[in-house]
């Protein structure tokens, strides 16, 4: 039987254990996404939002429950096994764009393809890091470095990024939380463009107003989910733009 | 293979992009590794000239004295000599492992030339002493069976007393007088320099030991005699052989101590070469010393350098690297430092052996071996010294390193 959602999620706990104190980051969540889903995770800090992602991405085990990727269950895979997951199947994006300092864009755009099980010659990966960077509208700046792009231009050299591996899906920590609210607007549209090329797309946010660029919205309060619905009127940033 | 060789282009990169950091952590291997190359350069150089001058004194003879050894020291040899010339001639004729022998007869007196006078030892010795000292005559010749039967008043000088006493003279076919005798000057010795113990060899005067005897011992006794073995390597049988002879000439029963005396070259020899190879084992040892402050002070920056570089191995972690990829980038930048650094290690030590030759005449060995030993040893100590920062590196965890500021 296979599996049509993209993460499913049943029952998941994660305890965090500080000294004496015992503390349930998150408490027997359940959730489904499904491919060409754009979800946006919201929720006040301490939520469980950056828990949430760390075990989507592949980043942290579950204390309890289970988490199904693209049909397999990884909730109980090693650590070298979870770095091919992350390698294959999620593009990262963060908050703090989190590209190489003093390493070109195209080669941060090519770096997740060093350590992918099939190798790629030099050029084999340059061609793709071109490609990835034309799809964010990066043409041209393959040879900057990070610090000679602007903040709105790193967030795209790290979707490029993201991207480079063909995951089955794009997951992005607070990727607007750096950045002013015109670029903020830019990066939102790289997303929703991305979203209706059919990527699946897992944004955690807590401005309610980035949130309406996704199609569908789910809010955490103490480790567990208390609201899921859909973006009624989804804002395009393109359009605005 | 691919993968690795894209990791080690990661690896090389980081080098090259911190250059002035990478230049002073490999500072400390090259100057551990050229530290090594040159000390055992000049260790090595000085165990040559060691040897070269144990040679020169010829490696392979054995002197045997009359008079018993005692380890009290008590019963030294007092009276007349035990060693007779019948047994010098039993031993070349007996043993098979001994080539030359000669009895020898030792004085010293004032050798008298017109005005100049010069004090030396005499050395009476049989025709094959230059064979077993393998000390040649530069001028002139040397005396052979006929003047030692009819005991002949000729002798050869050392270069010493040949310069003493006629300068530049040639002093082949010049009577030299000593004791009141006249000797006919018939050879000069080629100069052999200071022995191992400081003497100078070339201050001595060589005569027919019958001559010796009769003239200026005014004695029927040798006072001992060399003989040299056929190989080096026959020196204990050969010394064996001897003592077994000598002991069944003297009729000496077994547990009987011995009236004679053997003792080798080779012992001596042996003691000095320990000596100077103690010495050139210290002085690589010091060397080690400063090799392995090197690695300590690679060891230092890797960890530095994991540190600082903790958000890049998060990233990288993030997106798929897993330990071993890390540990082989961070392996691959520890040991390119050393390596680097002993390549150019053994550059600057070959470099600096050579101007210590040049400039202090030191002698100086460069040995192959122990080049390669020292960039061995310095590519070893990239690894070690490099694994703990690099397992550190790999075991970080994604989330904190992500977090790292």
């Amino acid at each position: 039987m296979t599996d049509p959602a993209v993460i499913r999620i049943e029952d998941l706990v994660r305890v965090y254990t500080m000294g004496e104190v015992e503390v349930r980051a998150l408490d027997g969540l359940s959730l489904s996404i499904h491919p060409g889903e754009f979800v946006a995770v919201m929720g006040p800090s301490g939520s469980g939002k950056s828990t949430f992602m760390n075990i989507v991405g592949c980043l942290d085990r579950p204390t309890a429950g289970h988490y199904f990727l693209d049909g397999t269950d990884v909730s109980g895979l090693d650590r070298d096994e979870r770095a091919e997951i992350r390698n294959g199947k999620i593009g990262f994006v963060f908050q703090a764009f989190n590209l190489l300092s003093r390493t070109s864009a195209i080669e941060n755009v090519e770096l997740p393809l060093i350590y992918a099980a099939t190798a790629h010659t030099a050029k084999g990966r340059a061609d793709k890091a071109r490609h990835c960077l034309e799809i964010v509208g990066l043409a041209g700046r393959e040879d900057h470095m990070p610090s000679q792009l602007s903040g709105g231009q790193q967030q795209r050299v790290a979707i490029a990024r993201a991207l480079i591996n063909q995951p089955k899906l794009i997951l992005a920590d607070e990727p607007t939380g750096n950045l002013d609210t015109r670029t903020s607007r830019e990066v939102m549209a790289v997303f929703q463009e991305l979203n209706e090329r059919g990527k699946t797309v897992v944004l955690i946010t807590h401005e309610s107003d980035i949130a309406e660029y996704a199609r569908r919205v789910v809010v955490f309060r103490d480790g567990k989910l208390v609201e899921d619905r859909q973006v009624e009127s989804r804002r395009s940033a393109a359009a605005k733009a | 293979m691919l993968k690795f060789l894209t990791i080690l282009k990661v690896g090389l990169k980081a080098i090259v992009r911190n250059k002035l950091r990478s230049t002073l952590t490999a500072l400390g291997i090259i100057i551990g590794v050229a530290c090594v190359i040159a000390m055992i350069a000049v260790g090595g150089g000085a165990q040559a000239a060691v040897q070269q001058q144990i040679s020169s004194l010829g490696t392979n003879f054995l002197m045997i004295f009359p008079g018993a050894a005692t380890q009290s020291g008590a019963r030294l040899f007092t009276g007349q000599s035990t060693i007779t010339e019948d047994d010098v001639v039993a031993v070349r004729n007996e043993s098979p492992s001994v080539a030359y022998v000669s009895p020898m007869a030792r004085s010293s007196a004032q050798v008298v030339v017109g005005n100049l006078n010069w004090g030396t030892s005499i050395q009476g010795v049989g025709v094959d002493w230059p064979f077993i000292r393998s000390w040649n005559v530069d001028r002139g010749g040397f005396f052979g069976d006929s003047e030692v039967r009819s005991a002949a008043k000729v002798c050869v000088l050392g270069a010493t007393v040949a310069r003493s006493l006629f300068g530049d003279e040639n002093p082949v076919s010049q009577t030299v007088r000593i004791k009141n005798f006249p000797f006919k000057v018939i050879g000069v010795l080629e100069s052999k320099g200071g022995s191992t113990m400081g003497q100078d060899q070339d201050d001595t005067v060589v005569a027919p030991y019958s001559t010796v005897m009769k003239l200026l011992k005014r004695t029927t006794k040798i006072d001992m005699f060399m003989a040299s073995a056929v190989s080096r390597d026959a020196v204990g049988e050969a010394q064996a052989e001897i003592e077994a002879l000598l002991r069944q000439r003297h009729r000496l029963g077994p547990g009987q101590d011995a009236d004679f005396q053997i003792r080798s070259q080779q012992e001596i020899a042996q003691t000095a070469d320990q000596t100077s190879r103690q010495m050139s084992a210290l002085l690589a040892a010091i060397a080690s010393i400063s090799l392995l402050v090197g690695g300590i002070g690679i060891m230092n920056i890797m960890l530095v350098s994991v540190t600082e570089r903790t958000r890049e191995i998060g990233i990288r972690m993030a997106i798929g690297a897993k330990g071993r990829d890390i540990l082989t980038q961070f392996l691959i930048e520890a040991l390119t430092l050393s390596v680097a650094g002993g390549a150019l290690g053994v550059a600057l030590g070959i470099a600096t052996s050579r101007f210590l030759a040049w400039k202090q005449q030191w002698p100086i060995v460069l040995a192959p071996a122990a080049i390669l030993l020292a960039f061995g040893f310095s590519a070893a100590i990239g690894i070690f010294f490099g694994f703990y920062p690099a397992r550190k590196a790999s075991r970080l965890d994604p989330i904190d390193a992500l977090r790292y500021e």
